[in-house]
């Protein structure tokens, strides 16, 4: 019983790391029309940038957190502004520009931080686990489903009752029209690519002590990413927090239970999301 | 670009070209000197095949792969596990084929389901999936420790342990298809493919089925692709989940780009391009990916159009230049969108 509650709790934190994966990932594919595909390299340069700050600095966990988040929301807003935005209207070779620098990246990382993993320990405060109900809760993963709870909510209340909100879904629904009326769709370019690289490195960071931080992490990430916005459609808030769930579960049942075929058992839902409703289950238009 | 009027001329002088080209690499092993070139050219050869069959999608059909390292992986896999489990050389070799059509039919029929941008978002995925089921599938494919291969086949007696051997032996199978690929992008098909990737509306109104010819073009370039596979397995005697990393399709997608896709030859002289620099560059560095990332960028950046016809626009310029103007002034040309 405890077996399920835990995988359960597992598949649950998952999908708030992948909502603050994906999420950012969806609005730069449904504003900018390219899959990102640094998302991956994002993610694992936060949770490098923030296991640094905590190892080598000793600064708080939380500190290195929003250090690592600002740093590669910085490096994703120069990704945009100095390379994407010179190739303007070659979607192609705008995904092309970014596999090359995941590469470059994932190289990188080896070159810093060499091929070991790295484990960063859980913050003080919130080891152990918790009782309730006669059952124990792992405390670090209800926190991390917690700050992915109020980030999901924040981020609501930003697309969908601030002006910025509004540029970004005019810019999402018909970006030529949207500068027609006087937006500058440029600047939404490099704040929402800006932002979503924050959260992908936020997402990085705390999900380190759970994952931990090796070379591959880029790789291993990068396609649940793809999937959840497969799956929930591009471009949707809803879509990505019901694709991260999914997949959250999928996943950690399916490694839990058939082990050999896990990487299988995500297939099958893109499979039937792709036959029976190509354009996602809340996007609006097909990818 | 029109090629009506020259094009008696132009068919010699790529006769004699290719004659030329052929005589060179059949003669190969006789100039170069020492086997790790020799296996260097196989390679090349070997990744020549497998360029050619992504251009067909890349370059004709306008469909971008990143996932196509999945299907050499599914063909140099099944090859592999019908050897281990005693199958003799051509059965294995076809039960590969067979199971990369297969494998191939199921990935287009996905990823078909969008074109542009969605196609490389499913594709990329479903790579992934195959690298993922390479890894962690362990009793079908031991993981990562990867399939050895006992033995090279020997086909009519000729022995392909032997470098040079096996070195001809990729270069007839090469050439076939080489061959093949030229009949298929100049039969009626490969036109109707091209029309797909130029009009895909206009084709569907003069009752093309668009679908369809993606299809069975997914189809062709999945063969070649296995083809590459099973030369593959057999050169390295040995294949594991590396080779259907995200960076072996990228790796091929550069060698079609940087070559010049929707050519026949470009893929080939990316081909050679990319493993001549990864070899050089293994020699003198560890961080071949830090390259390969920085050579995507600037080719994207700066020659987007690929190596070989990038510089036949640069000869052209030179030429134009050196040429007085003509009067009138230059017609303007169609860009591609």
């Amino acid at each position: 019983m405890s077996l399920w509650l835990l995988l359960a709790i597992n598949s649950v934190t998952l999908g708030g790391l992948l909502f603050l994966l994906s999420a950012g990932f969806s609005l730069i594919f449904g504003l900018m029309r390219i899959p990102n595909l640094t998302h991956g390299s994002l993610f694992m340069l936060g949770a490098y940038f923030g296991a640094s700050f905590v190892l080598w600095f000793h600064l708080d966990f939380w500190l290195a957190a929003l250090l690592s988040a600002l740093l590669v929301a910085a490096f994703g807003a120069a990704i945009e502004f100095l390379l994407l935005r010179r190739l303007a209207g070659s979607t192609l070779a705008q995904v092309l520009v970014t596999l090359g620098i995941s590469f470059m990246v994932a190289d990188f990382c080896l070159m810093v931080w060499t091929g070991d993993p790295i484990s960063v320990a859980t913050p003080a405060g919130l080891r152990g686990t918790a009782p309730f109900l006669g059952l124990v809760f792992p405390i670090y993963r209800l926190a991390v489903i917690l700050i992915a709870a109020i980030i999901a909510a924040l981020l609501w209340f930003l697309i969908d009752n601030t002006r910025l909100g509004a540029m970004i879904r005019a810019g999402v629904d018909d970006p030529q029209m949207a500068r027609v009326v006087g937006i500058r769709v440029s600047r939404l370019f490099t704040l929402v690519f800006a932002l979503g690289a924050g959260l992908a490195g936020f997402a990085g960071m705390i999900g380190s002590p759970i994952l931990s931080v090796y070379p591959g992490l880029d790789a291993d990430m990068l396609p649940l990413a793809l999937v959840v916005v497969i799956l929930g459609g591009t471009g949707s808030l809803l879509g990505s927090l019901l694709g991260s769930f999914i997949i959250g579960f999928l996943y950690n049942f399916g490694q839990a239970l058939v082990p050999e075929l896990a990487y299988f058992v995500l297939f099958l839902p893109m499979v039937l999301v792709l036959t029976l409703r190509p354009q996602g289950l809340f996007g609006r238009h097909a990818p | 670009m029109s090629e009506n009027g020259s094009r008696a001329v132009n068919g010699r002088a790529k006769a004699v070209a290719l004659m030329l080209a052929a005589g060179v690499l059949a003669a190969l092993p006789f100039w170069v000197s020492g086997v790790f070139y020799v296996n260097i050219s196989s390679q090349i050869l070997i990744y020549a095949v497998f360029a050619l069959g992504l251009n067909v999608l890349v370059g004709y059909a306008g469909l971008v792969s990143l996932g196509h390292a999945g299907i050499l992986g599914l063909a140099a896999y099944a090859a592999a596990i019908a050897l281990a489990a005693g199958f003799g050389h051509a059965e294995a070799i076809l039960f590969a084929l067979a199971a990369t059509l297969a494998g191939t039919a199921v990935f287009a029929a996905l990823a078909l389901r969008a074109t542009g941008i969605g196609f490389i978002m499913i594709t990329l995925a479903l790579g992934q999936i195959l690298w993922g089921l390479a890894y962690r599938w362990i009793s079908l494919t031991s993981g990562d420790n990867g399939i050895n291969v006992a033995a090279r086949p020997a086909p009519f007696g000729f022995d392909l342990s032997d470098p040079n051997a096996f070195y001809y032996a990729t270069l007839v199978v090469f050439a076939l298809a080489l061959a093949a690929a030229a009949v298929f992008i100049h039969s009626p098909f490969g036109a109707s493919l091209k029309g797909t990737r130029d009009q895909p509306r206009r084709m569907n109104a003069l009752g093309y089925h668009v679908w369809l010819i993606r299809f069975y073009a997914c189809l062709f370039s999945g063969l070649l692709t296995g083809v590459a596979g099973i030369l593959f397995v057999y050169y390295n005697q040995f294949i594991s989940p590396q080779t259907l990393a995200l960076t072996s399709s990228a790796e091929v997608l550069l060698m079609v780009i940087s070559g010049g896709s929707g050519t026949l030859l470009g893929p080939i002289a990316g081909a050679a391009l990319v493993v001549i620099v990864k070899n050089l560059a293994s020699a003198y560095i560890e961080r071949w990916n830090m390259l390969l990332g920085a050579i995507f960028v600037a080719i994207v950046v700066f020659m987007p159009e690929g190596l070989v016809p990038g510089s036949v626009r640069l000869a052209r310029w030179a030429l134009k230049a050196l040429r007085p103007p003509a009067a009138g002034g230059p017609s303007q040309k169609a860009e591609a969108p």
